[in-house]
């Protein structure tokens, strides 16, 4: 398509407002940038878009690239958390009879390392990945809703605050990372423990929905003109299926643990089947979010995998439509599959058959993503840098979950092995394997962008071999020591089973992937503060995210780019083509088609304000109290109605008006 | 990296109704997944309803009459709704101004009646499950309902200020209308299943 098509009469929307009609105020004008000369463009841009200085104005920022970065710290934080909480099990299982944990904190480390790792790292990680680089694949200027998703980062935080300074407290829930009844009910489950759960999955949930809300949007409204759905770069793909994961899958664990916070609150049987009520039912709403779940961590792994293999290719990924559909297959299989984690339940033996088919079934699309996978690898002339290094090691990896999980989906075995480590050795694999080595990979490959500067290769790669050596020590062993019976979330074992060699093989391979991270760590660091400057596009990539300075101004596109192809920078290699005509003192991008991308209107993107942190604080001190009390929501209600307004009163910049 | 000139956008309007707004995106994602929500307790309520063969527990049936009652004023109120939402698309002040008014009111009023709602039910939530359950979903519409007028209230004193005369809040207006009318759909399938399922059995 040539750049003339975009706004030829045909394209545009038939009813076409005039902004003059109506009781409308006239649109007060303003420079737009339309022949601007460089200098005087930057100038402009950056005294409009920038977070203003401060503490305050740091608290106010609504930029999606300060707001994401932030994320990704937090959620960096969480993960060496996390990795703590294991280490210190690993210790204490080291050998038999270990006496340096008693079970009480066993079960709070075990139950905060699942919950830690899942709620407070994996999901928030992606999502911020998604935050940083969506906007900037599309060739926009702010992510949709930039007030909102500053809220969503304030809720996760003081979320994962509440989860942590209750374990401090000993406070922490000591029911496993699903927190099934009746044992975190009312019978079983006293004190706050169990509340405490119930809550951060509330805090956590309520910000990557308001997330998957902006990511959504963004890529439906907010594409650059000419990029029509079948130019959208995969790794955008892979988050847009993951929003609508999160929609569609989110609501039901907040349904869960409101359910099961009325049960302990207010007296409410919905669990007790004493009073009519299920305790199954819980283990449903649960699996219902908890398997979608694992997809919400493993689609955008497939997508930044989708990024890193045509970089280092050299060549646009083969069968680009195929990889897009088998994304969204696995959007919608991801949702038929709960009840393999319930077959320990004893489910009518159909019901049972039919869930281990559809849990077969989803081998297709994720076999067509790795066949396209290999076949761009086969096809292109690789340069083995390391994120295609941590490519190859999620291809390891992620097969053996695989196989494993397809031991699982069949009844018998899963009845044999269930709760044992075997189930603990099988969604490491997965996991980390599918999320964490791609993860690592899109670390190195977008590190120059967000900092300027390279990671060393050096330590990149002796990173990947220590991690790939310390993951398969620690995790392998665990598939056998699973078969001999070893059961999960015991806190020891007695000499005479034998498994302590074993078990202290384990330890030391948890302790030597450990310390693959704290190398990681160093890495980053090192990089930022000393690494060599990296230039717009170090890599030679071919979308978006490449063609601004690394790292990206506060507007990100002086201009914004018009896209035709789907590695638009390969395909434009002389000049950029891009668009004129946006005012350069107000927050304008562009609103475009859903489908055709074709611009439409001139959009104001919100202002920096402190009113989302204000929110996130009414809300949050709303659902520590309710922890306390019902009564909470009933006072909590006047300080959120008041930050709410706060927020969304027009303060009478020229953003608030049109 | 260079870039050349090639297309110019200086005359896109700066606001648009409906689905060429992104706002109007997001209100669509956020009822997403409250229908999702609400979906899954309903769900939850009816796998209930299939496990206990003597589902209501021997509670006594619910007075569907106040329930009976917001139904018809939220049937009703979508009229003058979407007499609103013609305005809001000409962004013509005055009929906005005062259709936001009524649409304020229309939303106080089922709330008033929700009030005789609760007591209506016959059976308190802690009796047993039957009645967590329908407490739940009561509540659940409730707190929807609540969220939603206070948001019109706000958005009608924002109408009588100067900034009402701008695209962007007319265009606040239509997507007002839009939310309204998925807190009357969704109150549909909540009433039967409060009112008229336990009179099946
Ligand atoms: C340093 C790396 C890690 C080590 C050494 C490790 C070790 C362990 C061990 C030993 C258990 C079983 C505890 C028990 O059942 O007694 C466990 C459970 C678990 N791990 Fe990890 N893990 C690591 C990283 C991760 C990551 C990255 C994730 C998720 C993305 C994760 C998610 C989980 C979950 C969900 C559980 C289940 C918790 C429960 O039983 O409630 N782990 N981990
Ligand atoms: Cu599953």
């Amino acid at each position: 398509m040539s750049s003339a098509d975009l706004t030829s009469e045909r394209d545009l929307p038939p009813e076409r407002e005039a902004s003059t009609k109506g009781d409308i105020a006239p649109e007060r004008d303003g420079p737009r940038d339309t022949g601007m000369d460089d200098v005087s463009l930057h100038r402009w841009l950056a005294r409009t878009w920038r977070t203003p200085p401060g503490i305050i104005g740091a608290l106010s920022s609504v930029d999606h690239k300060v707001i994401a970065r932030r994320y990704l710290i937090t959620a960096f934080l969480f993960l060496c958390l996390g990795g703590l909480n294991a280490v210190a099990m690993r210790i204490q299982l080291s050998g038999p009879q270990r006496g340096l944990i008693g079970p009480d904190l066993y079960n709070q480390l075990f139950t905060m390392h699942g919950v830690t790792m899942m709620f407070l790292f994996a999901v928030p990680i992606v999502q911020a990945t998604g935050i940083y680089l969506v906007p900037l694949m599309v060739g926009t200027r702010n992510i949709a809703f930039p007030r909102l998703n500053a809220f969503g980062y304030w809720v996760y935080l003081s979320g994962g605050l509440f989860a942590w300074v209750s374990f401090a407290l000993a406070m922490a829930p000591d029911v496993g990372w699903f927190a099934y009844v009746p044992l975190s009910g009312p019978e079983f489950g006293p004190g706050k423990r169990a509340d405490v759960w119930a809550q951060m999955i509330t805090y956590t949930e309520v910000s990557s929905l308001a997330v998957a809300v902006a990511t959504i949007v963004t890529v439906l409204k907010q594409r650059a003109p000419g990029m029509s759905l079948d130019k959208i770069p995969l790794y955008v793909w892979a988050l847009l299926v993951t929003s609508f994961v999160v929609v569609f899958a989110m609501p039901a664990v907040m349904i869960t643990s409101t359910f099961l916070i009325l049960d302990r609150l207010v007296g409410t049987h919905i669990f007790n089947p004493a009073e009519g009520g299920d305790v199954l039912l819980f283990q449903h709403l649960f699996w219902f979010f908890g398997h979608p779940e694992v997809y919400i961590i493993f689609l955008p792994a497939t997508g930044m995998v989708s990024a890193i293999i045509p970089a280092f290719a050299r060549r646009p990924a083969f069968g680009h439509l195929g990889l897009v559909l088998s994304l969204i297959a696995v959007g919608f299989l991801s949702f038929g599959l709960w009840v393999h984690h319930m077959f320990a339940t004893g489910l009518p033996k159909l019901g049972a058959s039919f869930f281990t088919a559809s849990s077969m079934l989803i081998a297709i699309p994720n076999g067509v993503q790795i066949f396209c996978w290999l076949a761009t690898l086969w096809d292109g002339r690789p340069v083995i840098r390391t994120p295609l290094l941590f490519v190859f090691g999620f291809f390891f990896t992620f097969v053996i979950g695989g196989l494993t999980g397809v031991m699982l989906a069949s009844v018998p075995l899963d009845l044999q092995v269930h709760d044992t480590y075997f189930v603990v050795a099988h969604f490491h694999y997965v996991l980390i394997g599918g999320s964490v080595f791609p993860l690592l990979g899109a670390a190195y490959l977008w590190f120059p962008k967000i900092t300027g500067r390279m990671m060393s290769e050096r330590l990149g790669r002796w990173h990947f071999w220590l991690a790939m050596i310390g993951f398969n020590a620690a995790f392998f062993p665990m598939h056998i020591v699973g078969l001999w019976g070893m059961p999960r979330r015991v806190y020891t074992y007695p000499a005479e089973l034998g498994w302590g060699n074993i078990n202290l093989f384990i330890s030391a391979g948890a302790v030597l992937f450990f310390l693959s991270f704290v190398l990681f760590a160093f890495n980053l660091v090192h990089g930022a503060l000393r690494g060599t400057p990296a230039g717009d596009n170090p890599w030679d990539a071919g979308t978006l995210e490449w063609a601004t300075s690394s790292p990206p101004p506060s507007y990100n596109f002086a201009r914004i780019p018009v896209v035709t192809n789907v590695e638009p920078l390969w395909a434009e290699r002389g000049a950029l083509p891009v668009a004129s005509g946006l005012r350069v003192d107000a927050r304008e991008l562009i609103i475009s088609t859903v489908a055709e991308a074709h611009p439409d209107i001139r959009e104001k993107s919100a202002t920096p304000s402190i009113w989302p942190l204000l929110a996130a604080i009414a809300v949050g001190a709303t659902f520590l109290y309710s922890i306390f009390t019902p009564w909470a929501i009933v006072w909590g209600a006047a300080p959120i109605a008041v930050t709410l307004v706060g927020w969304f009163w027009p303060k009478g910049d020229p953003e608030d008006e049109e | 990296m260079n870039q050349r000139p090639a297309l110019d956008l200086s005359g896109l309007p700066t606001f648009g109704h409906g689905p060429r707004s992104p706002t109007w995106w997001g209100t669509l994602g956020f009822m997403a997944l409250e229908g999702m929500g609400f979906a899954l307790a309903a769900g939850a309520y009816l796998y209930l309803v299939t496990l206990w063969p003597n589902w209501r527990l021997s509670a006594p049936q619910p007075n569907h009459w106040p329930g009976t009652i917001v139904t018809l004023l939220l049937i009703a109120s979508l009229v003058p709704n979407h007499i609103l939402n013609t305005y809001a698309k000409r962004c013509a002040m005055r009929p906005v101004r005062i259709g936001m008014v009524v649409m304020s009111l229309l939303g106080l009023a089922p709330l008033v009646v929700r009030w005789f709602e609760f007591p209506a039910l016959n059976i308190y939530w802690d009796t047993n499950a039957y009645g967590s359950m329908i407490w739940v979903l009561l509540g659940l519409h409730t707190t929807h309902l609540i969220t939603d007028v206070g948001d019109t209230i706000v958005l009608t004193v924002l109408m009588f200020t100067h900034h009402g005369y701008s695209g962007r809040r007319f265009g606040d207006v239509g997507d007002n209308v839009f939310y309204w009318d998925f807190v009357v759909l969704t109150w549909i399938p909540i009433y039967l299943l409060i009112y008229w399922l336990p009179r099946l059995g």
